[in-house]
């Protein structure tokens, strides 16, 4: 389990530590801060013109070969600003970032040459081109041959549903094909590391779904393939992503997997009972059992939910005992699995409310 | 689609070559796909050609006066692809959101204003083609061509310094980019007077027209003017002076197109203009 709560600037140890690891991660950084200026008439979270906004501050953050990463963090937080460094569009104020072991600033074209990205509402492209022109064009800014790009122009567009739109103008498309276009154009280049940049925003539940399922599909094919998502929606996450990192105010505040996340944030363990019965009395007998740090119960549909708080999950074994010794009959038992968006919330704060709005209705 | 990924990147002059030939595409394909391009971008000019020919023959102006409009006329063509299709077109990928894929892709941001260079001029040349038959028949012009390698070179390298300046105003355009569409409409016209499209630029005086010299226009359109038109007008100078200036002036606007996107690539990446929306 890598999981760990970020403490701030990671300073000289930290990058000595990071660069005479062995293994070579498919994205690492290290320390990276980035600072804005604001200039005249600009104004950034408030800032007026003139003032440095810092957009990401000591960001140490390392990506195995094969893995699907999550990043989240609400509007702001640093997460694009991390992917624009990543992918060499911007230069990072201090600290370092590598692709594939290769400085991003430093080793720009070999880094090119091996990541693509696909960001959200993307409108890229010429919409009097057909998708398959479009798709081969981009293809030629990697040097892939024409027959090469016909032959991954045909396999791309059947994966996601496109062979019969293959001719079709692009700006005869709807938002969910054009989506769909987009990741065949990243995909293309066959790249080892794809970016996406909030990829379903504004997609329905349909096309995101195609889009997640490709996505995961293409991972499968090859072991070396590895993917950063930013996304809003946390439900994506927790069914994509392998490891996920929380980014807030430019600052990883935690990453692990999505259950780390989540089970390391809550303080109990909880369960819900259906019982055959009503019957309050249980409930003040098993508040005074050790490791029962809440029970209450309410009558719905009909039959009666118990909820209980535990100080450890095996403590749910003698407290149904307890239950039964006092007449009471369990009829069903599920453990409450804590949600990535409620460890969200505790993780970014009160701010997030917000943000947790487009989270919980997004899709 | 399972291949294999461990990329394998193309020799730099042939991914050059390849994105150029990629970018290019659109303009030479899509770019003649709907034939309203007939309307608005060869029949319009034509008509103004039309009116320059028919105010010329109204003064009495001399025969050869009608040939300068054709001419002009077609030149105008590349002018105006250049203004609009390559010193604005940076501005547009970059609202389109084309601008950051073409910076993430190996090849360098030059290759892709090469293509759309090439493009631009294949297509417009067939405008310029166009405006220069249909007002030749029209007028029945007739033409005293002294040396084809010559008005070959004069019009390659008008181009090529031409588009230079298109390439270079582009990146300029990118760092200043708020108001595009305005300073477009406020260079076309006053360009198109002093590189004397519709008349020998030598009517504005010595002073003015070396000024003028600055854009590629002036001089190639003088010198083609000298190569295919007889009378007894005044050149601004000779067609080898004018040649060698049209040489010096390609390679500086290519060698400042190639200096000024390293500039503002680099400082995309340190200001954050080129990815940031608010910027």
């Amino acid at each position: 389990m890598c999981w760990y709560h970020h403490t701030g600037h990671g300073g000289q140890g930290k990058r000595d530590k990071y660069l005479e690891s062995n293994d070579t991660p498919a994205v690492r950084t290290i320390d990276l801060r980035r600072e804005y200026k604001t200039r005249g008439g600009s104004s950034i979270r408030g800032q007026k013109a003139g003032k440095n906004v810092v957009a990401l501050d000591g960001v140490t953050l390392d990506i195995a070969r094969g893995e699907l990463f999550g990043l989240l963090g609400r509007n702001g937080a640093g997460k694009t600003t991390l992917i624009k460094i990543l992918t060499t569009l911007l230069a990072p104020t201090s600290g370092q970032a590598f692709i594939d072991g290769m400085d991003v600033t430093r080793e720009v074209t070999p880094v090119r040459q091996r990541i693509a990205m696909v960001s959200g509402g993307e409108q890229s492209g010429y919409g009097i081109l057909t998708v398959r022109e479009q798709l081969w064009m981009f293809a030629q800014f990697y040097g892939v041959s024409s027959r090469v790009a016909h032959q991954r122009i045909d396999v791309l567009l059947a994966a996601v549903g496109m062979s019969d739109q293959a001719n079709q103008k692009v700006y005869a498309l709807s938002t969910g094909m054009r989506q769909r276009m987009n990741l065949c154009r990243a995909l293309v280049s066959d790249p080892e590391i794809l970016f996406l940049d909030e990829p379903t925003v504004g997609l329905d539940v349909e096309a995101s779904r195609l889009v997640r399922d490709y996505v995961r599909r293409w991972m499968s094919e090859n072991p070396r393939r590895t993917v950063l998502l930013t996304t809003h929606y946390m439900f994506e996450a927790d069914e994509l992503c392998d490891r996920v990192a929380v980014i807030n105010h430019g600052q990883l505040v935690a990453q692990g997997t999505t259950n780390d996340l989540k089970r390391s944030l809550q303080e109990h363990v909880r369960f819900q009972l259906e019982l055959a019965e009503w019957a309050p009395a249980f409930v003040e007998q098993l508040r005074l059992e050790d490791g029962v740090m809440d029970a209450e119960t309410r009558q719905r549909e009909g039959r009666t939910e118990l909820r209980l708080a535990l100080l450890r999950e095996e403590m749910i074994v003698p407290t149904i005992a307890t239950l039964n010794n006092a007449g009471g009959r369990v009829l069903t038992l599920k453990r409450i699995e804590p949600t990535l968006e409620e460890a969200f919330i505790r993780l970014v704060g009160d701010e997030a409310e917000a943000g947790s709005e487009e989270v919980s209705h997004g899709e | 689609m399972a291949s294999s990924t461990s990329p394998r990147p193309a020799h730099p002059l042939r991914l050059g070559l390849m994105t150029l030939i990629g970018r290019a595409y659109p303009r030479l394909i899509a770019g003649n796909r709907e034939p309203d391009w007939l309307f608005y971008e060869a029949t319009l000019p034509l008509l103004r050609v039309i009116a320059f020919v028919l105010v010329y023959r109204a003064l009495g102006a001399p025969p050869e006066y009608t040939g300068f409009v054709i001419l002009g006329g077609a030149m105008m063509a590349f002018w105006a692809n250049v203004l609009w299709s390559m010193a604005g077109q940076l501005h547009w990928e970059r609202q389109s959101g084309n601008l950051e894929l073409y910076l993430m892709a190996p090849p360098s941001l030059l290759w892709i204003l090469a293509g759309m260079a090439f493009g631009g001029m294949l297509t417009t040349l067939t405008r310029a083609i166009f405006i220069t038959l249909l007002g030749t028949v029209i007028f029945g012009v007739t033409y005293q061509i002294t040396s084809v390698p010559l008005l070959a070179a004069v019009f390659l390298l008008t181009l090529i310094a031409l588009y230079g300046l298109g390439s270079m105003l582009a990146s300029l355009y990118l760092f200043y980019n708020r108001e595009v569409w305005a300073v477009q409409e406020m260079i076309q016209e006053p360009v198109a007077l002093v590189t004397g499209m519709y008349f020998p630029v030598r009517t504005l005086g010595g002073l003015a027209g070396s000024l003028a010299s600055l854009i590629p226009m002036t001089l190639g359109l003088d010198a083609m003017r000298q190569l295919t038109l007889g009378g007894q007008w005044i050149p601004l100078l000779s067609v080898p002076v004018e040649i060698a200036l049209l040489a010096i002036l390609a390679v500086g606007f290519v060698a400042g197109a190639a200096w000024s996107l390293r500039v503002i690539e680099r400082l995309a990446k340190i200001e954050g203009r080129l990815s940031l929306k608010w910027q």
